[in-house]
């Protein structure tokens, strides 16, 4: 079951390549339009307003972001607890992968915030603390950041266990053994937690209540987030793990995400299947013959379509169909967080938001890094499977 | 294959009743009430003339800043379109054909204010004896999402500034300095200059303040001497999500008049129901109890793996 | 209507200033009503005129441009600056008295002797009070000295124009002779302020008049301004409010909207921080002679605050705002999309997914590829 060749490499090799620049430049712009929003306000580069306060940054880089974040723990689910150890190999990189994910939403939420200085009172300042949805999240995301920093650190620790310096070795190898002992505590907080936030990301917009369509406005909303989380966590794994390998000339894991497909492609039939039942049962099928219906449809289609795709055994074991089902299935996921926080969601019919260009430019910024300091960490950590070593070096 | 779909389906089934514990059977919160010296006001559109008096004395004693508004090629001096960073109260006006009539908009201190249900640190919080809903920006992080939480739109962000608070009416809280006491026509006012300026400043009375309990009688007494004139011959605020502390009296459907429809439910109801049925009802326990259960998942795996496989070590 | 004729001195008078009875009644009544008294006030001066009682009147002059006398002398239609001072005994004034010197100073003392606790004192003009107010002297005297002695016996005590009243243009910073207004160098004492500069003669002439007719003074706000005159601002009264209410400004001297008369808000006018009355009773007795009805914005010349303290062109808070006649609907429209930014989130968007689209097939191969050969890629 465990995969024979369980080591990694860091994949090494010029880090400051064409693409990797590129994704600097449109890292470094966003940055600038970030630092010009600090000083001139919120509304000096997006279109947020009284009616719309929440736009591309809360919907796409919070909401999607700690979803695609989500690849950890949807392997970890299969892996752990579902004793699956032939994904062993794709952990580690999924655990970077959420951490960037999740990191980079913190980032984003620091710029959505009108006062984010005060921030630092949400964990300190319990005696203040209310029952909103919105606090079980901000406590939950960062307690998790903290955990998938502690599930990440081993690719530190090892590339330090071949220190030159001894001291830092010895260091290297006691938290090695520290983290091995206390394994399970952290895996299992590793696994609680986004099953909280992310459930917890779907009850916040009930709050808004009548505002709210009824396509989206179901008690049943937590329980489709987590499990959209899952999807499109096996999505982002599957997108990573097949790019990572041709861009970086590793071996492929086609088999590994062949069975890995195939699990997504079920949990998303059955998603859609739920969505569509909730609909149905609760009287609300009328409302599929309108704008928000199609919107509705097309969450559930890219799904469906997605799944299809994969649930053939040929198909699923090439790559090439592995690839376009992740994409739809991304895309179908994505599409249901953003249709429940932006187009559900209705202030008014005088209101209207679209993000403005330096909202945008923010977007974007935020995703180049993303992947810019995937690269980066892959190159220089053990994150990636590598060869088995001809001599085992300590 | 079909082991791995039937583990799976079981597993997810698990999780899902897990991570969902209590939102079935969904409790409904105990229904809050108006404390009992809860102050409002009245606000009786079949007798407002649309002077806006009202809006130029809120500007004045919450010292607000002018707001010249988006009307076209003009440069008027405060003429704001809505409520918002520069404008607690407003007067706008419904037009439909020969039927017309003002409306004054400002905060509707709920008797459970969504606002307050939303926010994170109680930075919106609702005072325990007079009601009124009020706004402490030291525990504000201008999350926003009282802004989602409004069904009627109320609290506006200063999306302009760099360092930006949530604006809206607190019943003039900051201009109180004497108890209440009752005044000759029968209400419970506070002395001159501490109450709301724009019930002070009216000139047909058309807003009136009060202990919420007096406006309302004085509402129904509106209603029941002149049938016909009052829409739907009730008081919208009464029931409407689940009680206002600000009253209105029209001669116009209240959702022409931007008065929306949301039920006799506080509007956080759902959402309360969903998130304390699972975290708070028996504290904590569906995640306490979940992560029982995945650490002993979790642990069992790594000894059947490490048994089976004859490795000392498991790996990480 | 009584007949005149039937006084010789009075006719005599009138005779010689070419006026008929009709005019000196028309314009007594005028005057009465300028300053807000009944008719039949008017048709008292006349009678004490006629019995030859006239009110003492001496009138100081110290630092100041003698504009306000110039202001007061300017209300003459035929005549009527010489009835004035035939209303009024006028018995001390620099700039009008045909004497001088000895002559002069004699007349001022045997004037406050003669209506000792009656006499008017107005004064024109500020005070030095530095070095001992050595900056102004009269006669050997200087003004602080002479001020207190003829104040000391007055009934009243008139201050006329922004320097008497609370230092003017020589108390502008740095102010290097300690100019102050009459009230200041006279605590205790009432003393009525009419600011201005000059001061708009009507509210003098109310005044005066007021107080030699009933003996009161009329009534005062907290900086002794009689409140008929300064009891609101210019804002209040002007006749360009409409276009104020209206949005309708000037933007620039010689624009579209300057030459159609509209508010000059916006280059800094002080109308609405300035109490006066400048606004109903103009200047020099011809309708539209003030400075906004010529086109320039008001400068705030009755204001301590705003006279040579604020800038000229800067605007000023409004005091007493009134909401303008607009009113927003139920539901305003807010928000909009940016075609830019449309295109831009969709050429972004769908390039990415469109890319991975493609790229698919790239990655397409099928095997296990074991191969690490050197690493070229990203």
């Amino acid at each position: 079951m465990s995969a024979h060749t369980d080591f990694h490499a860091p994949v090494g090799g010029r880090l400051m390549t064409r693409p990797f620049m590129v994704l600097l430049a449109i890292a470094g712009i966003g940055a600038l339009v970030a630092m010009y929003r600090f000083v001139n306000g919120i509304g000096s580069v997006s279109n947020l307003s009284n009616g719309y306060p929440w736009g591309v940054w809360i919907a796409f880089d919070v909401v999607i972001g700690t979803a695609i974040g989500c690849g950890g723990y949807a392997v970890g689910l299969l892996v752990y607890i579902l004793n699956r150890g032939k994904y062993h190999p794709l952990v580690r990189p999924a655990v970077l992968t959420s951490l960037l994910g999740y990191g980079l939403a913190v980032i984003a939420v620091v710029i959505d915030l009108g006062r984010y200085w005060s921030l630092w009172k949400v964990p300190i300042f319990v005696w203040r603390w209310s029952h909103s949805p919105q606090l079980e999240v901000a406590l939950c995301v960062a307690a998790y950041t903290l955990v998938l920093m502690i599930e990440l650190s081993p690719a530190l620790l090892e590339k330090l266990r071949a220190s030159a310096s001894s001291g830092l070795r010895r260091l290297a190898q006691s938290g090695l053994t520290f983290i091995e002992k206390s394994f399970v505590w952290v895996l299992a907080l590793g696994l609680l937690l986004p099953t909280m936030h992310q459930s917890s990301l779907g009850t916040m917009m009930l709050l808004p209540g009548p505002r709210m369509h009824p396509l989206w406005f179901t008690p049943w909303l937590p329980l489709l987030f987590v499990v959209n989380c899952i999807i499109m966590g096996f999505a982002v794994v599957t997108l990573e793990a097949t790019f990572s390998a041709v861009a970086f000339r590793r071996s492929r894991e086609t088999a590994m995400i062949a069975s890995l497909s195939h699990v997504a492609a079920w949990v998303a039939l059955g998603w859609s299947v739920f969505r569509v039942a909730v609909v149905a049962l609760t009287g609300k099928l009328g409302y599929l013959a309108s704008g928000y219906g199609l919107a509705f449809l097309a969450e559930v289609g890219l799904l469906v379509v997605g799944a299809a795709m994969l649930l053939s055994e040929s198909r699923r074991s090439q790559p090439v169909w592995q690839v376009r089902a992740a994409i739809l299935l991304f895309l179908g996921t994505a599409l249901h967080r953003v249709n429940t926080y932006l187009v559900a969601f209705n202030p008014g019919s005088n209101y209207s938001y679209f993000p403005a260009v330096p909202e945008l430019l923010i977007t974007f910024g935020i995703v180049a890094a993303e992947i810019a300091i995937y690269v980066a960490v892959v190159k220089t950590f053990p994150i990636l499977q590598g060869p088995a070593p001809a001599k085992a070096s300590s | 294959m079909p082991l791995d779909r039937r583990v799976l389906l079981k597993s997810l089934a698990l999780g899902g009743v897990a991570a969902t514990a209590g939102a079935a059977p969904a409790v409904a919160r105990g229904r809050k009430v108006a404390p009992p010296s809860a102050m409002g006001m009245l606000y009786d559109a079949t007798m407002c003339i649309g002077c806006k008096a009202c809006v130029v004395a809120c500007k004045q004693a919450n010292d607000m800043p002018v707001d010249p508004g988006p009307w076209g090629e003009s440069n008027l001096y405060d003429a704001p379109v809505d409520l918002d960073g520069k404008t607690k109260n407003i007067i706008k006006l419904y037009r439909e054909g020969e039927k017309s009539s003002y409306v004054k908009q400002q905060c509707m201190h709920c008797i459970d204010p969504a606002c307050a249900s939303a926010c994170m640190l109680k930075a919106l919080d609702k005072d325990e004896v007079t009601g009124v809903v009020a706004y402490d920006p030291a525990y504000c992080v201008g999350c926003r999402y009282c802004q989602l939480a409004c069904p009627f739109n109320v609290p506006k962000f200063e999306f302009s500034k760099a360092a930006p608070k949530i604006v809206k009416c607190e019943l003039c809280r900051h201009r109180v300095k004497d108890a209440a006491a009752k005044d000759t026509d029968g209400f419970t006012r506070y002395p001159k200059d501490q109450g709301p300026a724009c019930c002070e400043v009216c000139p047909r009375e058309a807003v009136i303040y009060g202990t919420r309990d007096e406006l309302l009688a004085e509402a129904k007494r509106r209603i029941a001497t002149f049938p016909g004139r009052y829409f739907e011959d009730r008081v919208y605020g009464e029931f409407d999500a689940g009680g206002t502390q600000v009253l209105y009296l029209a001669h116009v459907p209240f959702e022409k008049l931007g008065l929306p429809k949301v039920g006799n439910e506080p509007v956080s109801q759902t959402a309360y129901a969903v998130q304390e049925g699972i975290y708070y009802n028996l504290p904590f326990l569906a995640p306490v109890g979940l992560y029982a259960v995945l650490a002993a998942v979790a642990y069992r795996n790594r000894r059947a793996e490490a048994v089976g496989t004859g490795e000392k070590e498991p790996k990480s | 209507m009584k007949s005149w004729d039937r006084t010789d001195a009075l006719s005599k008078l009138f005779e010689d200033r070419g006026l008929d009875r009709r005019d000196f009644i028309r314009i007594c009544t005028l005057a009465a009503a300028a300053v807000g008294l009944p008719a039949s006030v008017g048709v008292r001066w006349a009678d004490a005129a006629a019995k030859g009682l006239k009110p003492s009147v001496i009138w100081l002059h110290f630092q100041e441009c003698t504009g306000c006398t110039e202001s007061l002398l300017r209300t003459s239609h035929p005549g009527l600056a010489e009835l004035v001072l035939d209303l009024i005994s006028l018995d001390y004034h620099e700039t009008l008295f045909a004497a001088a010197g000895y002559q002069a100073e004699a007349a001022l003392k045997s004037a406050m002797e003669a209506n000792a606790g009656k006499y008017v004192c107005v004064v024109e003009g500020a005070i030095p009070t530095k070095d001992n107010g050595i900056y102004c002297k009269i006669g050997g005297r200087t003004a602080l000295e002479m001020l207190n002695e003829v104040a000391d016996r007055a009934g009243a005590i008139i201050a006329l124009g922004s320097c008497a009243s609370w230092g003017g243009i020589p108390s502008a910073d740095p102010n290097p002779t300690g100019a102050k207004g009459a009230p200041q160098v006279l605590p205790g004492k009432t003393v009525v302020t009419i600011p201005g500069c000059p001061a708009n003669p009507y509210n003098l002439l109310g005044t005066v008049l007021q107080y030699a007719t009933f003996g009161t003074l009329p009534a005062l706000d907290d900086l002794a301004r009689p409140r008929f005159a300064y009891g609101r601002v210019i804002h209040e009264d002007c006749p360009r409010r409409p276009h104020f209410d209206a949005g309708r400004f000037v933007q620039q001297f010689g624009d579209e909207g300057h030459r159609n008369g509209w508010c000059l808000y916006k280059m800094g006018c002080k109308g609405p921080a300035t109490h006066a009355n400048c606004s109903l009773k103009n200047f020099c007795e011809v309708d539209g002679a003030w400075p906004i009805g010529t086109g320039h914005p008001c400068v705030g010349c009755t204001e301590q605050a705003i006279l040579w303290r604020m800038p000229m062109h800067a605007t000023v808070d409004i005091q007493r705002p009134m909401p303008p006649d607009t009113y927003p609907p139920i539901k305003a429209e807010q928000g909009h999309i940016s075609a830019v930014a449309a295109g831009l989130a969709g050429v972004v968007g769908g390039a990415l997914a469109g890319a991975g689209w493609m790229a698919a097939k790239k990655v397409g191969g099928g095997s296990e590829d074991k191969g690490t050969g050197p690493d070229k890629g990203a």
